[in-house]
């Protein structure tokens, strides 16, 4: 291997408690994956696929019953390592609600580093900092209760930076946001990735925002189905049709003119690069 | 043919008087006829739940005039009961309003109200699950035992169960996955379709409101800003872009076509309308 990983499971199964009387059915099915440290990486999946409770593994939230979870080769069972594993990987949740703590945005942001001992002026140049990645220093002392729902996402992926993660994992952190609240989240994760060298996890329902990871994870009855780059995973336009998922309205467009003859390239993901195909199919280019 | 619904000059001020104070709803005009399937639009803020709660009288307009069946909802308070009954609204994460102990009693929850007798009840809590699509032995189970798309599917059943002129639904499909979204939206085009009724849909997604309703209502900034079928409000993506909304992206790939010199009608906005576009301008791919 050439590059190093954040994240490793290793037949990673899991049960949640069964219901008295019921069989237990695995949550997760000795899935073995890795993320490489740096990467963006999108995860798609009906609901009930198990991307949650896979996500929870990573910061172990959640242990498994049975495989491995390894944090930066730390064994996510240690208990010793745990604050330092929930410190690496930072994650955001659907509900922008439900994850703030304070009346102004600033002590929100402060909130996890204040707990973990950080010393005061420290926690001023993180807070500080963390807003400026986000965008949102304008807002340090505002209520968070009165921002928009992707202004309040923001403040949580800043809580999250100020304690300076390796790896941020967001569980559908766009899912209740309207399209501006998403692209402002989205440019915000994407900053972070790249200028920051933040590895990136990324649930998500948006086939236009898995678009934008390096990779895309797609994951049915608590396995991997699928695995490659967004350009490949989109092109097996069947597959995903029978996982529950839909294509790219692209990658349908163009399967369906090549129904009709046309020999259009299923990889022509994006807007642009769809038309360019159809117009050099047009003979237009 | 008389409107059902129509709303004139109606402006809505919240926390007047204190520094607070907000307009969320601008002198706004609507107009809706029996039957219709609406869509309404626009970005979080522009007013939608605002505006669709003086429909059903649960605000009252600071300014303006709410009609239903030609009548000022507001003409005679003590029929403001009546007008809940009749226009039927299903808020945004109606889920957790979920009160009963059992998902029958919080879908026969309406009904009761209204002071139906026992049988009519029973026969419209039946018929409402099925419409949503709740399998009868979810009935007697508690709500917090379903999944949220299934909760959410009870409280709309609730609001069926009323038996409205008029259903309105404030983002039903908010938060939810694909599946569960195509899901809902097929329920709510068969009740649109069996009932014949006028159904309002609200929704932030183009992609949604385009292939359901005849009929859309754009937003931005309290005020009316744009309004016809969907094709009328599709040609003009690049104004919808510009108020941050996001514009099919069939109808995206369009633009990008015409901007490259391919003669095409930028206002389709189905995947089926596009390719045939496409096949006739090929010329003979198809015979089309
Ligand atoms: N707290 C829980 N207790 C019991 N079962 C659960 C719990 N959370 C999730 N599950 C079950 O585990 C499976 C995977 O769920 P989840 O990881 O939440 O999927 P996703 O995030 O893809 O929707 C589902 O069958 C779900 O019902
Ligand atoms: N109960 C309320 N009190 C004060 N302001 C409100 C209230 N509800 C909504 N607003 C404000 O009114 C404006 C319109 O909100 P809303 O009608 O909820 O829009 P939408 O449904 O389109 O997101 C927003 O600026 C919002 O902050
Ligand atoms: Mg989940
Ligand atoms: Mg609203």
């Amino acid at each position: 291997m050439t590059m190093a990983t954040m994240i490793e499971t290793k037949d990673l199964t899991f049960y949640y408690p069964a219901e008295e009387g019921r069989a237990a059915t695995p949550a997760l099915r000795e899935v073995t994956v890795s993320v490489e440290k740096g990467s963006f990486v999108a995860v798609l999946g009906h609901n009930g696929s198990g991307k949650s409770t896979l996500a929870k593994h990573m910061n172990a939230v959640l242990l498994p019953s049975n495989g491995k979870v390894y944090v930066e080769g730390c064994d996510t069972c240690d208990e010793k390592l745990l604050l330092e594993i929930r410190r690496r990987v930072g994650m955001v949740f659907q509900n922008p609600d439900n994850q703030i703590v304070a009346n102004v945005v600033e002590e929100d942001v402060a909130f996890a580093p204040e707990n973990l001992g950080v010393p005061t002026a420290e926690i001023r140049r993180r807070v500080d900092e963390a807003l400026a990645a986000v965008g949102m220093s304008e807002y340090a002392v505002h209520a968070p209760h009165l921002l928009s729902g992707g202004q309040k996402q923001r403040i949580a992926i800043a809580g999250v930076i100020a304690m300076e993660p390796e790896c941020i994992v967001l569980d559908e952190a766009t899912a209740m946001l309207d399209p501006v609240g998403r692209r402002e989240v989205l440019s915000t994760i994407g900053k972070l990735n790249r200028e920051l060298g933040i590895t990136v996890v990324l649930i998500t329902h948006h086939m236009n925002e898995a678009q934008q990871a390096d990779r895309v994870i797609v994951m049915n009855d608590g396995c991997v189905a699928m695995d490659g780059t967004p350009r490949e995973i989109f092109a097996r336009v069947e597959e995903l049709r029978q996982l529950g998922l839909a294509a790219p309205h692209t990658v349908e467009l163009m399967e369906e003119l090549n129904r009709e003859g046309m020999a259009l390239p299923l990889d022509a993901i994006t807007v642009e690069e769809c038309a360019d195909a159809i117009c050099r199919e047009l003979g237009m280019a | 043919m008389e409107p059902i619904l129509r709303v004139e000059n109606l402006t809505h001020t919240y926390s007047a008087g204190t520094p607070f104070e907000r307009s969320a709803v601008q002198e706004m005009e609507l107009t809706v006829m029996p039957g219709e399937f609406l869509g309404i639009i626009g970005h979080t803020g522009s007013g939608k739940s605002t505006l669709i709660q003086h429909l059903n009288g649960l605000l009252k307009p600071t300014e303006g005039t709410v009609y239903l069946d030609g009548q000022d909802i507001w003409a005679d308070a003590k029929n403001i009961r009546q007008v809940r009954f009749q226009v039927g609204l299903v808020f945004q994460y109606p889920e957790y309003q979920l009160f009963e102990d059992t998902v029958y009693k919080d879908i026969a929850f309406g009904p009761k109200n209204m002071g139906l007798d026992k049988d009519e009840i029973d026969r419209r809590v039946r018929q409402a699950a099925a419409f949503v699509g709740l399998r009868e032995e979810l009935l007697e189970k508690s709500p917090f035992e379903l999944s949220g798309g299934q909760k959410r599917r009870v409280a709309i059943a609730g609001v069926i169960a009323m038996e409205p002129k008029v259903l309105i639904l404030d983002e039903p499909t908010a938060g939810l996955d694909p599946r569960g979204r195509e899901n809902i939206l097929r329920q709510i085009r068969q009740y649109h379709k069996e009932k014949g009724n006028t159904v309002i849909l609200v929704s932030h997604s183009m992609e949604e409101i385009a292939q359901n309703v005849d009929r859309i209502v754009v937003l931005k900034g309290a005020r009316n800003y744009m309004e016809g079928t969907p094709r009328q409000v599709f040609s003009r993506a690049e104004e919808l872009e510009a108020i941050g909304l996001d514009v099919p992206q069939v109808t995206r790939i369009a633009m990008a076509l015409r901007r490259r010199g391919v003669d095409i009608d930028t206002a389709v906005y189905t995947v089926e309308e596009l390719k045939e576009a496409l096949l006739r301008l090929k010329g003979g791919g198809a015979d089309a």
